[in-house]
């Protein structure tokens, strides 16, 4: 929801960010309020997940000009852990398998990382075991998969749940969502955007980045970006997704410079 | 005998003469067998690197130190010990630097199975002689085995389990054994026989009470009879001063199955040889091992399974997982020997390095001798993946919290195969806390 007295949550200006030297992302501006749901769209290699992936901190990208301040601090001062004890969350397009973990045992790890960060209180097993069954049924969890090691043989949709229980758990200010519906039929869909749905709030933000406009059939996002060549390239309403869908992206920006691809 | 041979046993001469005389028992096989293995402890040479099977652990630090027997064991209460205990252990064995303890245990004549011995081998030996010779000396062989030799040379406690034919034992046996005194050297000796059809977990369980230097020189025997299943864990968390030499041997017979679990965590250095003989048709057995090791630890692992007749299966995991400046070795034998037609083996070494500075050496090794078998086997030697720890950082987890937990993660997978819960539980504890002391 727009809200023009929002505070301000994320601000990149001219952004600029390289993988093993090579530049893909060429100059990114976004400002991102509370309440607001941003969806950015663009074909494959547009640099769109590798934007979600410099916000969050993966070492494998360099930044190498530009800004990035989340609720006016510097973000590139903090480290992964600490960006996302701040209040930033991504949701992995591919969730990492890590047998041997139990799925509760890390869920309360989190949980407990940001409760004690945030000066709350920690939850022990039990108390744990009760919160986290509640958070589950938001999107429609066998509880079973508290037993099971981390992303462990899950289905891509049991992934992309797996993902939204934690964002339901670690309540962050900015979500940044990669692809979440790839690989998602139908009903699994409807049930993650829902789960999104009901956490998106006027204290929160959230950043779609998709390729279809699919998933915003269920999530209306205030406004749509198109990525192309690394930078923002066009920016508009719900209804610009529409546009892609039938139009395709090649219309999008061309006017623009089109630099090499990656 | 050259000369020079006497001259680099001087240490083991010393070692010899430091032993109490023991008394000669009435049993002549049992003397004979102690007379044996003196006779080849005085022959044997230490081993240095140059031996092909010691040539990644080096003894000289323990050639260095001088170790005397226990005199006598200090008089520990149960609350001493409270913090080893296993609730699901009924029966349980203590020995403190490798003297009996009855004040502390609980034998198996408090269990109502009739013909189940669980008791010290010494004041066993004579009454159960029939059901013993068969056995104890049979299957760690001491020709070629200088700590073996010496174990037997000394050959006098130890824990004995006979589990009677058709018996199913659904408590685990607890071995504990304690160790408390710097400077001594003991030589546990153990034997676990179970009879046709009957089934067993026992947990051997090396502990110290302090940081202390010493030595163990531990021989253990397994015989699993006719359709038998022993379950045998074996933990190792001795002081990280110490010495531990350990040597098991283990016979199978006709379908009968053997499930080993050992976590070698403890000791400045340790050596564990596990020898398995699948000594009949239809056997089988599962050989998982576990070293964490970190600072200047060094932990050798040696094991060979012998496929020495046809239709049996064997599977191995073993993980290493070295921190600090540590040293991990393993070396794996399978040997299918003539005729061991439809073999089924499975062998693989999974290594985890933390430390720039930290060793791994693996030795997988086949040997077949039959044309028709089933054999695969295969070592990886890596560090944590940087996707894995991104993920949890990328939770809120520290870069400590996440190396931590996969750390922990990789050695689950064999502690998860312990079939005593409050063991597992305990260990994942350990696991934990010990990956946390690793860290810069």
């Amino acid at each position: 929801m727009i809200h023009q007295d929002s505070k301000t949550i994320l601000e990149v200006s001219g952004l600029r960010a390289a993988v093993e030297g090579v530049e893909i992302l060429e100059g990114v501006d976004l400002i991102v309020k509370s309440g607001e749901v941003h969806a950015i769209m663009g074909t494959n290699g547009s640099g769109k997940s590798t934007f979600a992936k410099v916000l969050a901190g993966h070492s494998a990208y360099q930044v190498t000009g530009g800004s990035v301040l989340f609720e006016g601090q510097n973000l590139f001062d903090l480290e992964p852990e600490e960006r996302a004890r701040a209040g930033v969350f991504l949701a992995f397009q591919y969730p990492i398998e890590i047998p041997g973990v139990s799925n509760s045992h890390f869920l309360r790890l989190a949980y407990n990382t940001l409760q004690s960060q945030r000066g709350k209180d920690e939850l022990d097993p039990l108390e744990f075991e009760d919160f986290v069954r509640e958070k589950m049924k938001l999107l429609e969890m066998n509880p079973n998969f508290l037993d099971r090691g981390v992303n462990e043989g899950f289905s891509g949709g049991e992934k992309k749940r797996n993902e939204i229980l934690q964002m339901a758990l670690l309540e962050p200010r900015l979500a940044i969502l990669d692809e979440t519906d790839s690989g998602l039929d139908i009903d699994a869909l409807r049930i993650v955007t829902n789960g999104v749905n009901k956490l998106a709030n006027k204290d929160n933000a959230i950043i779609l980045v998709t390729h279809y406009q699919r998933m915003l059939n269920y999530i209306e996002p205030d406004y749509v970006h198109v990525m192309r060549g690394g930078r923002i390239v066009k920016t508009g309403g719900k209804e610009l997704a529409l546009d892609l869908e039938t139009r395709g992206y090649d219309w999008v920006g061309v006017e623009r410079r089109v630099p090499a691809s990656a | 005998m050259s000369m020079s041979l006497v001259n680099s046993n001087s240490y083991l001469e010393s070692l010899l003469r430091g032993q109490p005389r023991l008394p000669p028992s009435p049993l002549a096989w049992f003397n004979q067998l102690r007379a044996n293995a003196v006779d080849h402890a005085g022959r044997l040479k230490l081993p240095t690197t140059r031996d092909e099977e010691w040539r990644f652990t080096d003894l000289s630090p323990l050639v260095r130190q001088s170790f005397q027997p226990a005199l006598a064991a200090p008089a520990l209460q149960a609350a001493d010990i409270e913090h080893f205990s296993l609730a699901e252990a009924a029966i349980r064995l203590v020995f403190v630097d490798g003297k009996y303890m009855p004040q502390l245990s609980t034998p198996a004549e408090r269990l109502g199975t009739r013909g189940l011995i669980v008791t010290n081998l010494s004041s066993a030996i004579t009454a159960n002689a029939e059901a013993i010779e068969p056995h104890l000396g049979q299957y760690a062989r001491f020709e070629d085995n200088l700590f073996a030799a010496l174990n037997t040379a000394f050959l006098h406690d130890g824990a004995l389990v006979i589990v009677p034919r058709g018996a199913a034992i659904d408590t685990p046996v607890h071995v504990l054994l304690i160790a408390t005194q710097p400077e001594v050297a003991s030589h546990p000796r153990c034997l676990f026989i179970a009879e046709a059809g009957s089934e067993v977990t026992i947990l051997e369980d090396y502990v110290s009470l302090n940081d202390a230097i010493y030595v163990t020189n531990a021989v253990t025997e397994i015989a699993v009879g006719d359709n038998a299943q022993i379950s045998h864990i074996r933990v190792q968390r001795d002081s990280p001063e110490a010495f531990h030499i350990g040597n098991c041997a283990v016979s199978l017979a006709h379908a009968s199955c053997y499930r080993s679990v050992s976590v070698a965590l403890g000791a400045r250095i340790s050596r564990y040889d596990l020898n398995t003989v699948l000594d009949a048709e239809g056997a089988e057995c599962a050989i998982d091992g576990l070293a964490l090791i970190n600072g200047r630890q060094l932990a050798d692992t040696h094991s060979s399974i012998d496929h020495a007749r046809p239709n049996c299966t064997s599977r191995q995991l073993h993980k290493c997982i070295a921190d600090g400046s540590a040293h991990a070795v393993f070396n794996g034998k399978i040997m299918v020997r003539p005729g061991a037609q439809n073999t089924d083996s499975a062998q693989s070494s999974r290594n985890l390095l933390l430390n720039a500075k930290a060793r791994i050496d693996t030795k997988p090794q086949l040997e077949i001798f039959a044309d028709d078998v089933k054999c695969a086997h295969g070592a990886t030697v890596g560090q944590l993946d940087s996707e894995e720890l991104f993920y949890l950082k990328s939770r809120g987890l520290s870069g400590t919290a996440a190396r931590n937990l996969l750390t922990y993660a990789f050695g689950a997978e064999i502690i998860d195969r312990i079939p005593i819960a409050s063991l597992k539980y305990r260990l994942e504890r350990t696991v934990l806390e010990q990956t946390k002391k690793t860290e810069p």
